[in-house]
């Protein structure tokens, strides 16, 4: 297939390529992190993370048709407005949802599963009542839209560039909240062990609450970003599950770095190999492959090392 | 009723608005449905034990409107409705009123095959109008055959099919695909063809045929095709590989939500459509909805109607549409086809001059419905529409405007030859 095709031609194929891959790993963290330190935090794997996400794409379409209205010379910068409110509805609602239905279930692990599951279908139904069954289209500032010229023949998507920067504020700041806070503290000692973090006078309860509602938050923001790439309808959420579901059991739970160097790895294989050959061969084999070493490493890439 | 949608409430709209939105008037309908229903007695019309009495006939409406694909479905479910009270504004059938009896398929097939017996079983319906994914037509398939059941079905679909319970209102694949290959071969000398598509039956049989149709017929060539698991979210890849092949046309059948992120993509890499040619089948005024008419700008569609039509039945149409359910609502490909099927049904019994099932499948052949929206279809004696096949330019307002119809009808051809 590179027959007829100059050098150049080919390099900035290769340049596009290696942005794509930079794109989709971009993506793929930021859908996975909100879902990972819940997991890592919790033992908890919530079904409703799509959902999650999809409040936040819905509020950023009300974000905007509130701008249209009310504000329209601030159009052009609404969604850094929309993100906020993204993240802030989100993370309410997670908030209280860990109050209302997570925390009754701690003893029993499989069974948030299924709670988290029936959310996430209540969630669907919600979204279809307000805002009817048919997907809604989310209107971008123009700044937004379209490609930068970085030379005649390489194109770089200025949409695919905030979603990269967006992701490295938020990893920066999820990372500083980790290891630089007394919540982050915190979370570390009780992932390590969660009796004695609470015999020491650790409010674990609270740990929990605060960690469910900032993952929410997160997936809330991601949502708002997708708006960008993606559709937004009920059950868009659904689409995103899995691959997320992929990143962080692969990356390991427990770990942050974990969660990016398995988002890297899935995201440069299925973009390499999606170049190659047809969309669905690249999937079976992007999970091939992810199976495979799941066989090796049962526990993930990266793994705490504790004591039990 | 299952659903938890409210029926249609019947107060909201004056009966005057209903006449005049009413586009077709059969004859029959100007004698007094009383007297009408006594010239058929029910005795005489329903032979088979079917839910009709002498002032009312109950059919039933088989959709999703919960789960993924009540997306596409709600305005099938619409169009339908509007299609009842239409008919029942215009005298009913056979003098009776229709009735409708509606069932959530929940977006899973063997609640559809489940709903569909209850439907024919329990409730007698006369005639059920129904389904949107071929996944749940052919999981109600059997129950209609072994039930004696009439379906009528709404959507564009691969073809490969055909049943005496069945009227299918959509195009078959060939209807949709042929014809706007043609044209574009001719209008735009298309040589290369890059074929995408979300990965089930509907287009990969499609895309086979339009294989079949650029090697064989055309005597041009496919440069790439694709397939991506349905709700796929990622096209930057393909995209590099399409910028790399440079084909004249990308051929697109990607469904559902994928369908935004790849226009969304597509616009984002630079691929600007005014430019490059793009023909898709999947993409009706109702998904432009959610992709923003500013992503999809420029692509050429393959159906047999558009919204924008400009003759008076379609014109009557839309501002009903629009009284019954919204200013803001959308009427796409397939919610006209839906819309068709009550009207066919009505038509179907008129002529048969009765209910019973097997009365109105022989005379289904023949049915003309000349108030259509999409112009004028009849049904050929495989139980398929001849219908035009059109193509439309997109618009930024999510409107399409009309390039190309097809002179005749086309007729359709559920098995072609040479395309299997």
């Amino acid at each position: 297939m590179f027959g007829g095709f100059t050098l150049q031609e080919l390099g900035s194929i290769f340049a596009m390529q290696a942005f794509a891959g930079l794109i989709l790993f971009s993506v793929f963290l930021l859908m996975a992190l909100g879902l990972a330190i819940i997991f890592g935090q919790m033992g908890v794997i919530n079904m409703a993370h799509g959902e999650f996400m999809i409040l936040g794409a819905y509020m950023t379409y009300l974000t905007s048709h509130a701008f249209e209205t009310y504000f329209p010379l601030f159009f052009s910068a609404y969604f850094f407005f929309a993100m906020a409110i993204a993240f802030v509805v989100s993370g309410a609602l997670g908030l209280a949802v860990e109050w209302l239905l997570i925390r009754h279930l701690y003893a029993r692990p499989l069974d948030t599963l299924l709670a988290t599951w029936g959310l996430s279908l209540i969630m669907q139904q919600a979204f279809r009542s307000i805002f009817g069954a048919r997907e809604v289209g989310v209107q971008l500032p123009d700044w937004m839209m379209g490609s930068l010229p970085v030379t005649d023949t390489i194109e770089v998507q200025i949409n695919g560039l905030f979603v990269m920067g967006l992701t490295l504020v938020i990893t920066g700041i999820v990372a500083l909240l980790l290891f630089r806070s007394t919540w982050g503290l915190q979370v570390r000692a009780v992932v390590t062990n969660r009796t004695m973090s609470g015999a020491v006078g650790i409010d674990t309860r609270r740990v929990d609450r605060l960690t469910f509602g900032l993952g929410c938050g997160i997936a809330g923001v991601a949502g708002s970003a997708f708006t960008m790439i993606g559709s937004t309808g009920p059950t868009a959420g659904q689409l995103y599950i899995v691959d997320t579901f992929l990143v962080v059991v692969f990356g390991g739970a427990q770990s942050l770095l974990g969660t990016i160097a398995s988002a890297l790895t899935i995201s440069q294989s299925q973009s390499t190999l999606e170049f190659f050959m047809s969309g669905s061969m690249a999937k079976v084999l992007t999970l091939l492959i992810v199976i495979g070493l799941l066989m090796l490493r049962p526990q993930g890439l990266f793994v705490l090392k504790v004591r039990r | 009723m299952s659903s938890g949608k409210r029926p249609f409430d019947l107060d909201s709209l004056s009966r005057r608005q209903l006449l005049m939105g009413t586009a077709a008037m059969s004859a029959a309908a100007l004698l007094p449905p009383a007297a009408l229903a006594q010239q058929f007695p029910t005795a005489k019309v329903n032979t088979t034990g079917l839910a009709v009495t002498d002032t009312e006939v109950t059919v039933g409406i088989l959709h999703s409107v919960t789960g993924t694909m009540a997306i596409s479905e709600t305005g099938s479910v619409q169009a339908e409705k509007l299609a009842i009270e239409q008919i029942n504004a215009a005298g009913g059938v056979l003098g009776r009123k229709i009735k409708f009896i509606q069932e959530d398929g929940a977006s899973d097939w063997p609640t559809f095959a489940e709903k569909a017996k209850k439907l024919l079983v329990n409730d007698k319906v006369a005639s059920v109008m129904g389904c949107w994914t071929s996944a749940s037509r052919k999981a109600v398939l059997p129950v209609f055959e072994q039930y004696n059941g009439m379906l009528y079905y709404p959507t564009f679909y691969e073809g490969l099919e055909q049943s005496k319970n069945v009227i299918y209102t959509g195009q078959e694949a060939t209807q949709q695909i042929i014809a706007g290959l043609d044209w574009v071969s001719k209008e735009k000398g298309a040589k290369t063809f890059y074929l995408l598509g979300s990965d089930y039956i509907w287009p990969r049989t499609s895309n086979k045929i339009a294989r079949k149709h650029i090697e064989n017929f055309l005597k041009t060539k496919v440069v790439g095709e694709e397939y991506f698991p349905l709700g796929h979210t990622q096209f930057n890849s393909v995209i590099n590989k399409i910028k790399l092949t440079k084909p004249d046309v990308i051929y697109a059948i990607i469904v559902g939500g994928s369908n935004v992120a790849f226009y969304k993509q597509l616009k984002a890499a630079g691929v600007d459509l005014n430019k490059q040619t793009l023909l898709t089948i999947s993409v009706t005024e109702d998904e432009i909805d959610g992709i923003g008419g500013e992503n999809i700008a420029g692509a050429y569609a393959c159906m047999k109607y558009f919204q924008s039509l400009d003759n008076p039945n379609n014109k009557a149409f839309v501002s009903a549409f629009k009284k019954m359910w919204g200013e803001k609502t959308v009427i796409g490909d397939v919610t006209q086809a839906a819309y068709l099927g009550p009207w066919l049904w009505k038509l179907t019994v008129e002529k048969a001059g009765s209910f019973d099932i097997d009365k109105i499948a022989a005379a289904s052949p023949g049915v003309e419905f000349k108030e259509a929206p999409e112009g004028y279809v009849k049904i050929h004696e495989n139980h398929h529409l001849w219908s035009k096949t059109r193509v439309g330019r997109a618009k930024t307002n999510g409107q399409y405007d009309l390039i190309y119809e097809t002179a005749n009808l086309v007729e359709p051809d559920p098995f072609p030859k040479g395309y299997q």
